[in-house]
């Protein structure tokens, strides 16, 4: 399958099969206007399959959140069609406002003002805990 | 600002130095009756809990200083749907140390972040409560002399129960502590908790149903209440409710020394009876609570006037 390479624009690479199209919607990426390819179940020598997403403009993006859902992804930035940047995205060691704590007796449940706040508490098994009640992200 | 959401904000040896003062405190107290003259506390207490707000106002009157504050939610401008945050700004221009209750997990922590005084979790949901892991700590030294070395059981609502959890991750940081960690299976340890406190501590730990199994190999015993106010299934709660009672029959087979502790109140899981059992230090550890507010009160009023 090919998808044309593109000028100006972002391309997030090795994007964890399946994850491509949560991370299209948690990066709002539908309420852009420029051409935006998500390719699922790319063929990986890595991994054997993964999702590939390709931004045709250079916007900012949310590097926390892709490496929540995506650690291993990388991020390629080209201009007039070169590869003049290219960004491993790594595990955020907090999330900020990127995902909700479900914990229904949270004090972020009934103060809805505060900031989500999460902080990586284990690396290795890559699990997220609310700093306010230590609810595990699911 | 220095505060205290949850017991590992206090380091060991931060842990010996407030115990010091809490046996200093015992010895000569009226070396204290004056430190915190002109000094208020303010209790926000957001439920309903008697023991440990008059603890802690006991403990500031007993360091000479005085108490602001509400005891219910109902009577503060949380009825009215002022925020927490919002609360502990307010309260910090009337007072000079907080100490705060609320149903809600994580609320002390969003106090202390807008609060410009020292903030005291006296209780946040089902998350913390460590003043209530000083005055365990604080029992076991005086009834044992030592935090390492130790078989600690840990009977009743090992999942629910914020003082286990607190009870276990300050116990964990010392040697040789073994817990043996008795509850229902619905009610187990988290294993969050088990991973995180004991397992990569390198601790033993034994999990068992029985408390009479459990009985012989104790050093300490921490009974604890089924809370029902934790349970979203009536049945359940009644099924459980019952699981561990302590009598004297079942301490027949206790080491002389064990020592049996209890955050109170209990409902029926531990017997009248064992009231006069010299083991039963359940009424000593109230005492030591306000010993230890006491000690971390002018520890946190210190700290805030460098």
């Amino acid at each position: 399958m090919n998808i044309d390479a593109i000028q100006n624009g972002i391309v997030i690479d090795h994007i964890p099969a399946g994850a491509g199209m949560e991370l299209y919607r948690m990066l709002r990426l539908d309420a852009l206007d420029c051409s935006v390819a998500i390719i699922k179940n790319a063929h990986s020598n890595k991994d054997g399959k993964k999702d590939i997403i390709k931004i045709d403009a250079e916007i900012p993006l949310n590097f926390d959140l892709i490496g929540y859902l995506a650690p291993h992804a990388k991020i390629n930035i080209i201009r007039e069609g070169i590869l003049v940047e290219k960004r491993d995205a790594t595990l955020p060691k907090t999330l900020t406002n990127v995902i909700s704590c479900k914990n229904p007796r949270c004090i972020t449940k009934t103060e809805q003002e505060l900031d989500q706040v999460f902080r990586l508490t284990d690396p290795e098994r890559r699990i997220y805990r609310c700093i306010y009640c230590e609810t595990k992200a699911n | 600002m220095r505060c205290l959401i949850d017991i590992l904000d206090l380091s060991v040896s931060e842990l010996d130095e407030l115990i010091r003062t809490a046996c200093d405190i015992i010895r000569d107290p009226d070396k204290y009756a004056d430190r915190c003259k002109r000094k208020k506390l303010a209790t926000l207490f957001y439920e309903p809990s008697t023991r440990t707000r008059l603890s802690f106002e006991a403990a500031m009157l007993e360091l000479g200083g005085s108490v602001i504050g509400f005891s219910e939610a109902t009577s503060s401008s949380a009825a009215k749907g002022e925020s927490v945050a919002d609360t502990a700004k307010v309260i910090s221009c009337y007072a000079d140390i907080i100490a705060m209750r609320h149903p809600k997990e994580g609320s002390a922590l969003v106090a202390a972040n807008n609060a410009t005084i020292p903030v005291i979790n006296a209780g946040d949901g089902g998350h913390c409560h460590p003043t209530q892991t000083l005055a365990d700590l604080l029992t076991i030294y005086r009834e044992k002399g030592r935090f390492d070395h130790l078989t600690v059981g840990i009977c009743g609502d090992l999942k629910f129960g914020r003082t286990v959890h607190s009870l276990i991750n300050a116990l964990s940081r010392y040697e040789d502590v073994r817990f043996v960690l008795i509850s229902p299976e619905e009610l187990k340890l988290p294993s969050y908790v088990k991973t995180e406190a004991i397992k990569k501590k390198g601790l033993e730990y034994l999990q068992t149903t029985s408390l009479e199994e459990a009985m012989p190999m104790l050093d300490i015993l921490y009974m604890t209440r089924i809370q029902q106010e934790r349970f979203a299934d009536m049945d359940e709660y009644l099924r459980l409710k019952d699981s561990y009672v302590l009598t004297p029959e079942k301490l027949k087979t206790a080491k002389e020394d064990m020592c049996i502790l209890h955050p109170l109140p209990r409902v029926n899981e531990i017997s009248v009876k064992v009231d006069q059992d010299p083991r039963a230090c359940y009424f000593k550890q109230v005492l030591n609570g306000k010993y230890m507010r006491m000690a971390l009160i002018l520890k946190l009023l210190e700290e805030a006037g460098k």
